[in-house]
């Protein structure tokens, strides 16, 4: 058997493509991905799930926004490596048994996007915002969506979206 | 019988005269009575589909054993490919595929016979491309490729362009006249004039960076190529895929179900189709091309930085003269949008002179920009209309107001189909308080801070017209499918289009599914020109109606009662004292397929069909920052009947906000000495973010059907609410602080150099 080589008790692995195991909208899943592999790329090609944006792919744009144990991430600025073990959640995963999560409902109904390429990733900011604030105000939507870009300008909408999902979540 | 007419529309500031194909009789205009879908909110029909990231965008298009391509571009302005190995390249393990100058075949594209040319003209022109099993594969083999280039002279400022000792890229010159329009005597309105202003007005080149990046996935059966576009015009891109691949209509098929923004620069077929498409069909894989951020920002169009000199006189209380000239930088772009075409027909004044130039230079080409031109002519004309007012004395609306009220378009002398311009003054100095305006502006929420108000006015097409056409398809369970070949792009077009067929037809706005974005439809226009509503809404109506008559004839029959008894509310046929569900009466009748057909008909030719606007700001200045805030934004527009106010008002927010990035924020820099692009990424290039959106936007409509434009007395509003931003903020920021900013985007570089200046002159 070849020794694995550690750092401070860690494996390392690599530089070829390696196995991981995380959870994804609850489920279990695995991947064989290169280690330089993005979590985004890695949800798109690998495990089939388009709904994150890939617009920028450098880390200022939002479209690509998932929830990793709890916190929201740009997913193009994570490894899917540094994934491993740890609960991904994307846009695929809010809605249960055909209901819409609120925050989605709450878009469709301010009429929250246009062409709707941001939407995920605005819907995802504000999901992980509600979690922390579930009656955040104005300025608290405005602050978890200042990383996201929305070129057809629905900006006021999607504050109203995000303000009044936690309204109806009380 | 089918039959040929004559029709004329416009299309982006210039009127066409076209022969269509049309059949059957028009519908009279809408009433006006309380109708079951049309003019009310509605969410949008797909909103589920783009909230639950179900909603299929090109770059979400994976298909099995599908290559990656990606390209190889210019790092040089300008400079001829001497020599290309790809021998490293090609030995790269995955990669199935190069082409280049020397062994790409033929392929027109605008007006050249090749895509890779032998001179590149830009940084970012097409040098090669690479096709791989994935990605990260072929950007490695882009790296192998080496190319000998030798370089030649380049230019990319507009400015130096114009100038005697550039570099000619053009045997004409880099300078062309492109258009020109005069009326009445400028020269004796000038030596008349109480006053008159010059002044030189400069706006820099937006980018469009639609989120969605350019792009295509292509696939070859052997028989039938399908390309799945993100674009605003599915048969645009065949159109332009037969010219480069000479292969039949019928063998080609484009698909756009869901895109991701475009604002005018997917007009057509980019050269990443045909690249993708040649990949497909030489190795018999599907193939993928689209663009990264990066090559957005070189390659995928922008709105061209203008140079605009205005010279407009006034006497009493009138503008007797203008005279306007306008140099736009188009880059490699083969044409120019004409920011002239605001003063040849906003205003009904007397004597008018412009000019307008096209300046190539070894930048990125251009492509439409929503209102492509009248963005940037509208920001110069309306500055120097209020930079004559305060000359004159007079309020900027009265003088407007002055010329704004003709019912006759003073550039072809043909009525306009319907005008409410003055309305919308009246409505937006209402709404935004205009009698608290003064000279000199008024106290800011700091002594530092100065507030004005400032206001501009827009003019725009959006009569559509023809052609268009929609099926509607009737099942035999009631529910209906709606069928055109027009896209949604973001606009809300599936929407309307079903508010308008089950308003027509009877039936639950639930019940119809709108297919559109693909050539295999019946025919649709470009989504572009502010035209889809009011060409393809018309058609769905004539089609709703054509399935519903066809419905009642056979209701008819199965309740035995005359078809004129009969009507349909809410996927119920009621008769006297009956109420029949339609599935009812469809699985009654044996041959149970209904379809109706519909074509968008001709435009009254003797007429002129113009949206009509007006925006207002309120505005702090901060002297010590230069830092505009915009607290509040009015917007009102006259564009006919409105069938969807909640989506309208949505396309007018986001018009405004575009806006916002071309007046205060976005401009793209281009290093003279190399040629590059300098923020050429989401990081650098400033677009608003939710933090720039001003404390209010109002949103007004005139709201009156136009009788004499269509069927549905609909017009456009995809362009008109980003045209009068710009000025109206420009405005207000002089009222504020009596500074003139003659340059967009208003940074605060910029207004606090136009601070110091009007400090000196004070």
């Amino acid at each position: 058997m070849p020794q694995v080589p550690s750092v401070n008790g860690a494996a390392l692995r690599g530089p070829g493509p390696i196995d991981i195991a995380l959870t994804v909208n609850g489920n279990a899943v695995s991947a064989r991905v290169p280690p330089r592999r993005t979590l985004l790329d890695t949800l798109r090609e690998s495990l089939g799930l388009t709904g994150s944006k890939r617009v920028c792919d450098e880390g200022t744009c939002g479209a690509c926004t998932v929830i990793v144990d709890d916190r929201p991430v740009y997913s193009c600025m994570t490894l899917a490596v540094a994934c491993e073990g740890k609960r991904v959640e994307t846009i695929e995963g809010l809605a249960k048994d055909g209901e819409l999560h609120p925050v989605q409902r709450a878009f469709v109904d301010a009429d929250a996007f246009q062409c709707g390429f941001c939407t995920p990733g605005q819907i995802m900011s504000i999901v992980a915002l509600l979690r922390a604030t579930p009656a955040p105000s104005e300025a608290d939507v405005r602050r978890a969506v200042a990383g996201n870009l929305c070129r057809c300008g629905a900006y006021p909408n999607i504050v109203a979206a995000g303000v009044s999902a936690g309204r109806r979540r009380k | 019988m089918p039959r040929v007419v004559k029709s004329r529309e416009e299309f982006e500031g210039e009127v066409y005269e076209s022969l269509v194909l049309v059949e059957g009789r028009d519908l009279p205009l809408l009433d006006g009575g309380e109708r079951t879908e049309i003019g009310h909110e509605r969410r949008r029909v797909d909103g589920t589909a783009r909230v639950t990231g179900r909603a299929r965008y090109t770059q979400d298009v994976y298909l099995p054993a599908m290559l990656f391509v990606r390209v190889l571009r210019s790092p040089y302005p300008r400079a001829r490919v001497r020599r290309i190995d790809t021998k490293k390249a090609e030995a790269l393990a995955g990669v199935r595929g190069v082409l280049h100058r020397f062994n790409a075949p033929k392929a027109a594209f605008r007006g050249e016979d090749t895509i890779f040319r032998e001179e590149v003209r830009f940084v970012g022109d097409e040098v090669a491309a690479v096709a791989a099993d994935d990605e990260d594969t072929a950007a490695e083999a882009l790296r192998l490729i080496e190319v000998d280039y030798e370089l030649l002279p380049h230019v990319v400022d507009l400015e130096e362009a114009i100038g005697d000792v550039a570099p000619r890229l053009e045997t004409d010159g880099n300078v062309a006249e492109a258009s020109t329009h005069k009326r009445g005597d400028v020269r004796k309105a000038m030596k008349e004039a109480d006053a008159v202003v010059e002044a030189t007005y400069r706006t820099s080149t937006q980018i469009h960076n639609s989120l969605e990046t350019h792009g295509a996935v292509a696939s070859w059966d052997g028989e039938v190529l399908t390309v799945f576009e993100s674009t605003q015009h599915v048969f645009g891109v065949r159109q332009g895929l037969k010219m480069a691949l000479k292969l039949p209509f019928s063998k080609i098929r484009v698909v756009c179900d869901y895109m991701g923004g475009g604002f005018g620069s997917k007009g057509g077929v980019g050269k990443y189709s045909i690249i993708a498409s040649l990949f497909a069909m030489e190795l018999g894989r599907p193939a993928r091309c689209i663009l990264t951020r990066d090559e957005e920002n070189l390659a995928a169009g922008n709105r061209s930085a203008t140079l605009q000199q205005i010279r407009i006189a006034g006497k009493g209380r009138e503008i007797t003269a203008i005279e306007h000239t306008s140099w736009a930088n188009v880059g490699q772009g083969k044409w120019v949008a004409n920011p002239t075409g605001p003063t040849n027909t906003l205003y009904d004044v007397a004597n008018v002179s412009s000019k307008s130039y096209k300046v190539v230079t070894n930048a990125g080409a251009l492509s439409a920009f929503r209102a492509p031109g009248y963005v940037e002519g509208t920001f110069a004309l309306e500055c120097a209309v209020d930079e004559l007012a305060e000359r004159l004395g007079i309020d900027p609306i009265a003088l407007r107001r002055k010329h704004a009220g003709s019912p006759k378009d003073p550039l072809s002398g043909k009525r306009y189909s319907d005008k409410h311009l003055l309305e919308c003054y009246r409505i937006g100095a209402e709404e935004i308080g205009w009698r608290r305006r003064r000279n000199g502006g008024m106290r800011g929420s700091a002594p530092h801070r100065h507030r004005g108000l400032g206001m501009a006015t827009q003019i725009w097409g959006g009569g559509g017209g023809p052609p268009a056409y929609a099926t509607v398809h009737l099942n035999p369970d009631g529910t209906v499918v709606l069928t055109a070949g027009t896209q949604d792009i973001g606009t809300g077009t599936r929407t309307v289009l079903a508010q308008i067929c089950a308003d027509e037809l009877g039936v639950d706005l639930a019940d119809v599914h709108v297919r559109i974005g693909d050539t295999e439809n019946p025919y649709g226009p470009i989504s572009a020109g502010s035209v889809t509503l009011a060409s393809v809404g018309p058609a769905v109506r004539i089609a709703a109606r054509d399935a519903r008559e066809q419905l009642l004839g056979a209701a008819a029959g199965v309740l035995e009662t005359p078809a004129g008894e009969l009507r349909i509310d809410g996927g119920v046929v009621v008769s006297k004292g009956a109420r029949t569900p339609l599935s009812e009466i469809l699985g009654k009748v044996e041959n149970n397929t209904v379809i109706g057909k519909g074509a968008r008909h001709p435009n009254d030719p003797e007429l002129s069909q113009r949206t009509f606007g007006a925006h207002f700001a309120e505005v702090e200045v901060d002297l010590r920052t230069g830092e505009i805030t915009v607290e509040h934004i009015v917007a009102v527009h006259d564009i006919g009947r409105i069938v969807n106010p909640l989506t309208a008002r949505s396309q007018v927010e986001g018009g405004v906000l575009q806006a916002l990035g071309f007046a205060l924020t976005e401009e793209r820099f281009v290093d003279r000495a190399t040629g590059r692009v300098m923020n050429g990424n989401l990081e650098n290039y400033k677009v608003p973010t939710v933090k720039d959106v001003p404390t209010k936007i109002t949103v007004k409509f005139v709201d009156r059907p136009d009788r004499r434009a269509n069927n549905l007395g609909v017009k456009g509003l995809g362009e008109p609410p980003i045209i009068p931003t710009a000025a109206a903020i420009a405005n207000a920021v002089a009222n504020a602080t009596g500074a003139r900013i003659r340059h967009a985007p208003l940074t605060r570089a910029r207004v606090l150099d136009a601070l110091a200046v009007a400090e000196a002159r004070s």
